[in-house]
Formats: structure tokens, C-alpha cells, sequence
């Protein structure tokens, strides 16, 4: 009977210890040098850009990756003790609302002003992309050539009825490409724009990038719309699976005789709440060097933002091409217009 | 106090006390418990009534946006995945129970257990392996096109990525729910009921049909919302097959459109719909109330099945297991050799061991408090009581994200209120106590996965008399005492299955996991779904294959522990 009360006791004792060292860890180690990144990246090959930053400044980099709207709802709730000094995105959309909520401050750093151009910073200094990713149309070599298509706007035309595959209006990718389309053509014409596009759809929308890309290389339609590093990253890990898309899929980079190709940005921008700023602001500025970029453009196969940094053998052979110049808060700005009009179009 | 207060109950004639007496027929016998009760179930509601106190705000238009365009499919895809989803898992697990347990054919105790094994696959594993498999690109289809020489035009191959495909996957990783619980009420069933049936003259089917069916219903129904909480509740599944659902749009409300108004709205419409089905099973259940008639001194007699019937049970006992482990395992293990994770190796240890403890921890903490919860609706007299109870283990059909975020919000008030306080009175700063923490994620699982545990304790109690608690009160226990010495030998199997079920929710957890925890805190789930996320399916697979494989573990455990239960009370 004795025992069992020690038993009981000691079990109660540990619990207690246990969940007291689970909460506030945040007080252990104050001293340590760190950077606090809530991000929506979550790439393996991130972790390397990681650890050369903690190897040059000695400053530790501790992540929470989720979904950028969560982040922003946790952040919002932890309010002026949040420890987040950094937030990251993976598109436009998610930093602008970063920065509505007032969760952002003013970067203010010479670095970050000269080495972005102009279209991927916010106006007002709250957010910058540091790599872009462009969003074009792949089509099938047997099926398609060179000419047949040559804007987004060619995707609406009656003629590729059946023949086009695309993910869900669920994406944010497909929202920014057609909040993009919303600034160059006004809600009536990109409204028709998307009219046509769905009833040209092969199926109804469903999978991801990869999955359109690998059923237009089967032959399930002639044409898909994806962001370039999918096909970057399916053509350095080819799957068995995946012979097909290296011998058959090309890539269009729409609409280069006028405004340029529509390329969405991964961003990033500085929490209001940052407890270490100094080391926020460094860690942004990181980004932005060299060895960085080229990370994300080896690594994941994202375009740099930097100019002068040189690109990889995947995306080398692309080619190069003509970016649309609509600054990144604009189409950020048009998602939920864009998802309206979207949902009017019956794009599933 | 508590004998005094049994004694009046006896009798009641002349008792003054009217305080005494409202405050009994409100609380029942045991106050303390159910204040408890209800405290604890307030605690976990709160992340539940910030989604809903945005019913009262107001939205841009968005709802009548909606209304005017995607509303209708919405509704008709929501319903039809839950019609399909519930006839599926009732079928498939209720059939399944009353083969392994009624009955022996080859096989048939290593089947009890295999049946168990697609509750450890994620939804959204299975139906990327099965896309991965039969779409359009995948290895059937290309293999019949270059075996025959076939176009796309030439052939007909149903497309897996619809309503009924979906319906199918999730009907495959959710039967487990009802199979579990249908089983552990046919086991419990006396074999006097049914042998009374078979003197009548009714057969196999008619004794299942009349007798047992109706007797194990409270289970059945159990297992069948908790399938459909979840159902309704999944995101990945059906945003992977383009299927528009209450949860799909309110992932578009709130992150497309930015409204999170709207979204709030949504979820509580959400919410609306499952306390409806609560409440039409709770009707439906009054209207035939089962009174428990034997005793285990004459437990079942499971009869041996001859010729052609035995391998049908086999087959159909096999098939679901086949469908939804076997297959999916195959596939994933495929895609493991040809390509599986980069960190597969120590860093995987690592990972399984932080999800293993932190499973642990939260089948332990949400079992005990779904035992208070399910132990206070059997006592409460108070139908306002019980809906209250019942109101805290709504957050299992809300889609993660959501309830998750209805988490963050009042632990960051309490720790940003608790900081204040300690900055004016002691000039010193508390930072934040409980968000980002462990203790911040066990929370967020107890709110999100109550339910299974209170629903699966909650189905045990229904199978102990109530006049046997009587028996014991009369005898002078306490409330807390007829729980010790007479539910608890009783509920063993009941509060050991809730603790696996919560158990292998929590390894497979994704949302709360990915948006409350600490930094540089990686599950496996977390890991998957990084993976998967960004569409490297073969990656993915090796830590989908060890978080089955711990699942296969666990539930492994559970048999032999349940089995061996069973045989005890058989005999005592």
C-alpha cells in the first residue's frame, strides 16, 4: 500500500517537473543569441541557408513553419510578447496581409533598398520578396508548337477546349495570376478571361503543380499551368514515373511582348513585436546575399531577386524572359477579388 | 455528505429542503463532479466560442458572394460525403464486428486486429497512394495505354478524384471507429438474448437484424460520429480531390478572401449541422432505450462457420484491410525505394520519438478527462447540463486550422492578461506562460480530440445498468467511489480503446501540431506533410510508413491487451 502512495507521488512529482520545463522556455537562455522566423518556407534545402547564417553571425535561427494565415492569427494573439522576429511567406498575398494587421514594421535598411528592385518591395517599407517564382504555361511537345500560344489571355480562346489542365481556384498562386490579370485587363475582361479558361479545362481542377504537369505529359491534355520550380525540381529528382515530363514538357513564358510573365514572390519582412530586431534585420539582409540567392535558386529552383547572381543549369534552360512589373502589392491586394471572380467563373 | 444526501433521495417524502432538492435535480447526486465537469468542458469551449462569436459580427458580403455562387455545391458535396462516408463506415465496420466476434473462420483472431490497422493511415496518404496509382498519369492507366496502344480518347477508367472516390478513401481510414466500438458491444453482448432469439427460431441474419444490432446501437452510433466529425472536419482528402466542402470553404473565406468573419460564420453553420446529428441520434436512441438483460455468466460462444461461408467471411473480413493497409503500405513502400526521405536515418529516431511522447501524453491527459466528462453526463439529470457537457467535444468536426486558431486566441489573452497583471503589481514581465508551448499544444489537443475519448467512454457506460450504481450508492459509496470500484473494472476496455484512438489521432495531428507548437519542435506528421505539401509524394512516404508502422505497434498492443481483458471478465 506504501509503495503504491510513493509510486503515485513520485509519478505526480515528475508530471509536475515535466509540463513546469514545458512551459516558458522562452526565459532558458536568454543570453544565446537568436533569430525567431515564423515562415510558411519549409524546403529542405533551407536548412543549409540556415546554418551558414548561425556559422558567419553566431546567431541561432529557431523556426515555426505552418501556413502563413495561421501564423498570422498566432501572431496576432501573442500580441506585444510574441517572440517572432521575422515573418516569412511564400507568396505576396500573405506579407501585404501581414502588414494590414499591423503585424510588421519598417525595415528601414539601405541593404534590402538597393538590392530588390522596385516591383517586389512594398511601397511603404513594411516587406521585400528575396526570390520569385514565375508562373507559366507548360505544354505537351507532341501536341503543341512553338507559337500556338503565346499570352495568357490565348488560354481562354475557344480552340483549346478539353485541352488544359489547372489546379484549384483554392491556390494562392492561381489567385495572385489572376489578380495580376485583374490589374492589366479590369474585372469585366478577366471575369471573361476566366470563363474561358474553365471551359477549356480537361477536368475540373484537382492535385497540385506536379500533378498537372505529369498529366500533360501523359497525354491527359495538351497544356498545363504551373509554377516553373515544380518542373525544375521534377527534372532534378525525376521520379520512375517521370520519364515522360523530361522528354515532353515545354515551357511558354507568357506574354512577352507586352507587360511580362506573372512571378509571384517568396517574402519577407520584420515582426512588430521583434525582441531582436538587430539580428532580424541581419538575418533579412542575409537573404539577399549571393550565397543566399543562389540557395534558392539551387536548392528549390526559385528565381533570384538580386541581379547578377547567376543562374543554375535547370532553370538556365528555360531561358531567360521578361517579368511582369506590377509591384507585388497590387495582385497581393487583388486576391480576394480575383477568388470572387473565380467563383463567379464556376473555376471549382 | 453524500450517504445524507442518498438517504433523502430514498426518502424524499417531507424534506424541507427545497434549495437542496432544486440544486439536486439540476446537479444530480455528486455536485463537486459536475462542477468540475463543467468548469473543465467551459475551458475547452472557449476556443469553440471564439469561432463562434463571429456569428454576431459583421461580414463584407462575402456570405452572399457565396451564397450566389459556390453555396449550393457546397451543401450538396458536404451532405453527399457524408451520406456515402456514413453508410460506408457502418456498413464496413458494423459487418466486420459481428463476423470476428460472432463467429470463427480462418483467420479470424488475427483479423479482429488487422481490421484496426487503416486507422493509423492519414486520410490524405491514402488518397495521394491511390491517385499516385489509378489517375490518368499514374502506373494502371499508363500501363493498360501501352499495353493496348490506347489514347485518351479509347478507354473508360473511372476517375478517382470525385465525390465517391474521396467517400471511398475516407470510408477506408474511418470504419475503424465504428468496427472498434461495434466490436467491444458485441463482445460484451451475454449470449442469453441471443440464444433466447435462436429458440424462437431466428437465424444468423435475424439475430443480428433484432437482436444484436439494436442492443449494440449506442456503440454503432458512437463510432459513426466520430467518423463523421472527422469527415467533416478533413481538409487534405478533399482539397486533393477537388471537392468543395464546408471546410474547403472556409480555408477559401478565410485565406483567399482574407475574411475571417466570414469564415467564423461558416464554421459555426459547421457546427450547427453536427449538433443537428447529435441530436436526431440522441432522439432516435430515446425512442428505443436499451435495457442491458444478461450478465457475463454466459458470455458468447463464437459458432465455427463450414464451407463455402467461411472463406466469405474471410474475403469480406480481408478486403478492408487489403484496401485500406495493405494496398496503401505497397504503394508507399514503392515509393520509399525508389526515392524515400533524405533525413530517413537518425533524425527520423529523433522524430519518432518526440511524436511517441508527445501522443503519450495527450492519449493519457484526454482519456482521464473524457472519463470526468463521460462520468458527468451519466450522472447529470439536467438536459441543459448534458448539451452543455456535449458542446465541449464539438471541436473534433471543426477543421483543424480553425479550432486550432480558436486555441491560439485565449491562451495568448490569458498569458498577455497574466503578463500585465505581473508588470503593474510586480514590475516585472511574465512573457507568454502557455502559447508556444507543449502545454499550449496538449491543450489544443484535449479541445480537438475530447471527443473520441468522452464518446468512447461515454458508449461503455452504456453498456453498465445504472440501477447497479444505485446498488452501490445505496450500499454507501461515494460518486467518486462507484467509479473506482465499479465502472472502472467494467469501462477497462472502453477507457483502453479511447486511449489508443486518441493515441493514434495525435501521431497523425497535423494543424494544431504545425500552427501551437514550440520552435524546432517536428513531428512526423509535420515532416509528411512538409513533404507532401510541396508534392514529393515518394519522400512523404517514408515517414507516412513509420508513423503506420507505430500505429501497427499500438494497436497491436491494444488487441492483446483488450483480448486478454475480455478472457478475465469472461471468467470472473
Amino acid at each position: 500500500m506504501s509503495t503504491k502512495t510513493i509510486g503515485r507521488r513520485s509519478f505526480l512529482a515528475g508530471t509536475t517537473g515535466l509540463v513546469a520545463s514545458m512551459a516558458a522556455p522562452s526565459v532558458v537562455r536568454a543570453q544565446e543569441k537568436v533569430v525567431n522566423l515564423y515562415s510558411s518556407r519549409h524546403y529542405d534545402t533551407d536548412e543549409r541557408l540556415y546554418s551558414d547564417f548561425t556559422q558567419a553571425t553566431g546567431i541561432k535561427v529557431n523556426r515555426v513553419e505552418a501556413q502563413p494565415d495561421a501564423l498570422l492569427e498566432r501572431m496576432k494573439a501573442e500580441g506585444a510578447n510574441s517572440p517572432a522576429d521575422v515573418f516569412i511567406s511564400v507568396d505576396a498575398g500573405r506579407i501585404e496581409r501581414a502588414r494590414e494587421m499591423g503585424l510588421l514594421q519598417p525595415l528601414n535598411s539601405s541593404v534590402i533598398k538597393t538590392a530588390v528592385p522596385a516591383n517586389l518591395r512594398d511601397p511603404e517599407d513594411h516587406w521585400f520578396g528575396f526570390s520569385s517564382r514565375a508562373r507559366v504555361i507548360m505544354y505537351n511537345k507532341d501536341k503543341i508548337k512553338v507559337g500556338d500560344i503565346s499570352t495568357y489571355e490565348d488560354l481562354a480562346d475557344p480552340k483549346w477546349k478539353g485541352k488544359i489542365l489547372n489546379r484549384s481556384s483554392t491556390h494562392i498562386y492561381n489567385q495572385s495570376l489572376t489578380g495580376s490579370i485583374l490589374a492589366a485587363l479590369g474585372d469585366v475582361k478577366t471575369e471573361a478571361w476566366c470563363k474561358g479558361l474553365v471551359a477549356n479545362f480537361a477536368h475540373p481542377p484537382k492535385g497540385g503543380d506536379r500533378d498537372q504537369i505529369r498529366g500533360c505529359a501523359a497525354g491527359e491534355a495538351d497544356i498545363a499551368i504551373s509554377n516553373t520550380y515544380y518542373l525544375g525540381n521534377i527534372i532534378k529528382k525525376p521520379e520512375a514515373k517521370d520519364a515522360d515530363v523530361l522528354t515532353k514538357i515545354g515551357i511558354i513564358f507568357p506574354n512577352q511582348a507586352d507587360r511580362g510573365t506573372h512571378a509571384n514572390i517568396s517574402g519577407g519582412g520584420l515582426a512588430a513585436s521583434a525582441k531582436n530586431k538587430e539580428n532580424g534585420i541581419k538575418f533579412l539582409e542575409y537573404l539577399l546575399t549571393p550565397a543566399a540567392q543562389s540557395y534558392f535558386a539551387e536548392g528549390n529552383d526559385e528565381y533570384p531577386v538580386v541581379a547578377g547572381v547567376p543562374l543554375p543549369k535547370t532553370l538556365a534552360a528555360f531561358g531567360t524572359f521578361k517579368q511582369d512589373q506590377l509591384n507585388a502589392r497590387v495582385y497581393a491586394r487583388n486576391n480576394a477579388e480575383a477568388l470572387k471572380i473565380m467563383d463567379r467563373a464556376g473555376w471549382k | 455528505m453524500s450517504t445524507q444526501l442518498e438517504n433523502s433521495r430514498i426518502t424524499p417524502t417531507g424534506q424541507p429542503v427545497r434549495l437542496r432538492t432544486a440544486l439536486r435535480n439540476w446537479m444530480g447526486d455528486s455536485p463537486a463532479l459536475l462542477v468540475g465537469a463543467i468548469s473543465l468542458c467551459a475551458l475547452l469551449a472557449l476556443p469553440i466560442l471564439s469561432v463562434v462569436s463571429n456569428v454576431f459580427r459583421q461580414s463584407n458580403g462575402t456570405i452572399a458572394h457565396l451564397a450566389d455562387t459556390i453555396l449550393a455545391e457546397i451543401v450538396f458535396d458536404t451532405v453527399g460525403l457524408l451520406v456515402m462516408v456514413g453508410i460506408g463506415t457502418a456498413v464496413v465496420g458494423t459487418t466486420c464486428a459481428w463476423l470476428v466476434t460472432m463467429y470463427r473462420f480462418p483467420g479470424s483472431r488475427v483479423l479482429g486486429w488487422l481490421l484496426l490497422l487503416p486507422m493509423a493511415m492519414p486520410g490524405y496518404i491514402i488518397g495521394y497512394a491511390y491517385t499516385d496509382l489509378l489517375n490518368y498519369s499514374g502506373a494502371v492507366q499508363s500501363g493498360l495505354r501501352a499495353a493496348f496502344g490506347w489514347g485518351r480518347q479509347d478507354y473508360w477508367f473511372p476517375e478517382i478524384r470525385t465525390l465517391p472516390g474521396v467517400s471511398v478513401m475516407l470510408t477506408l481510414v474511418l470504419y475503424p471507429y465504428v468496427y472498434f466500438l461495434a466490436r467491444a458491444a458485441f463482445m460484451d453482448q451475454s449470449a442469453t438474448a441471443l440464444d433466447v432469439a435462436r429458440t424462437l427460431g431466428h437465424g444468423g441474419r435475424d439475430r443480428f437484424v433484432r437482436v444484436a444490432l439494436p442492443l449494440a446501437r449506442p456503440a454503432i452510433a458512437a463510432g459513426l460520429a466520430l467518423a463523421l466529425m472527422e469527415a467533416l472536419a478533413d481538409f487534405g482528402t478533399v482539397q486533393y480531390f477537388g471537392i468543395n466542402t464546408f471546410t474547403t470553404a472556409i480555408y477559401r473565406t478565410w485565406f483567399g478572401m482574407g475574411d475571417r468573419v466570414a469564415a467564423g460564420q461558416l464554421a459555426s453553420a459547421l457546427l450547427l449541422f453536427v449538433a443537428a446529428l447529435v441530436l436526431l441520434e440522441q432522439w432516435a436512441r430515446r425512442q428505443g432505450r436499451v435495457h442491458r438483460t444478461g450478465s457475463k455468466d454466459n458470455p458468447l460462444r463464437p459458432t465455427a462457420l463450414n464451407g463455402w461461408r467461411r472463406w466469405l467471411a474471410v474475403s469480406i473480413c480481408l478486403l478492408p484491410v487489403v484496401l485500406g493497409f495493405v494496398l496503401p503500405v505497397l504503394i508507399l513502400g514503392r515509393l520509399h525505394v525508389q526515392g524515400g526521405d533524405v533525413l530517413f536515418g537518425w533524425r527520423f529516431l529523433k522524430l519518432a520519438a518526440t511524436t511517441f511522447s508527445v501522443a503519450a501524453l495527450a492519449a493519457t491527459l484526454v482519456t482521464a478527462a473524457g472519463l470526468f466528462v463521460a462520468y458527468a453526463l451519466r450522472l447529470s439529470r439536467s438536459n441543459v447540463t448534458r448539451a452543455f457537457l456535449q458542446l465541449a467535444t464539438f471541436g473534433y468536426a471543426l477543421p483543424g486550422t480553425v479550432i486550432a486558431v480558436g486555441v491560439l486566441i485565449p491562451l495568448g489573452a490569458f498569458d498577455n492578461a497574466v503578463d500585465d497583471a505581473a508588470r503593474r503589481m510586480f514590475g516585472m514581465s511574465t512573457g507568454l506562460l502557455l502559447s508556444g508551448t507543449v502545454a499550449g499544444l496538449l491543450f489544443a489537443y484535449l479541445v480537438r480530440f475530447l471527443a473520441i475519448a468522452s464518446g468512447t467512454i461515454n458508449a461503455g457506460f452504456g453498456r453498465i445498468p445504472t440501477n447497479m450504481d444505485h446498488a452501490a450508492r445505496t450500499l454507501g459509496c461515494t460518486s467518486g467511489g462507484v467509479m473506482r470500484r465499479v465502472h472502472a473494472p467494467l469501462l477497462g476496455r472502453s477507457i483502453v480503446t479511447a486511449g489508443v484512438l486518441v493515441f493514434v489521432d495525435v501521431l497523425k495531428e497535423l494543424p494544431a501540431t504545425l500552427i501551437i507548437r514550440p520552435f524546432n519542435f517536428d513531428t512526423l506528421a509535420v515532416r509528411v506533410h512538409q513533404l507532401a505539401a510541396d508534392e514529393q509524394l515518394a519522400q512523404a512516404s517514408t515517414g507516412a510508413l513509420v508513423i503506420v508502422a507505430i500505429g501497427l505497434i499500438s494497436v497491436g498492443l491494444l488487441s492483446g491487451l483488450t483480448s486478454n481483458r475480455g478472457r478475465q471478465s469472461h471468467q470472473g
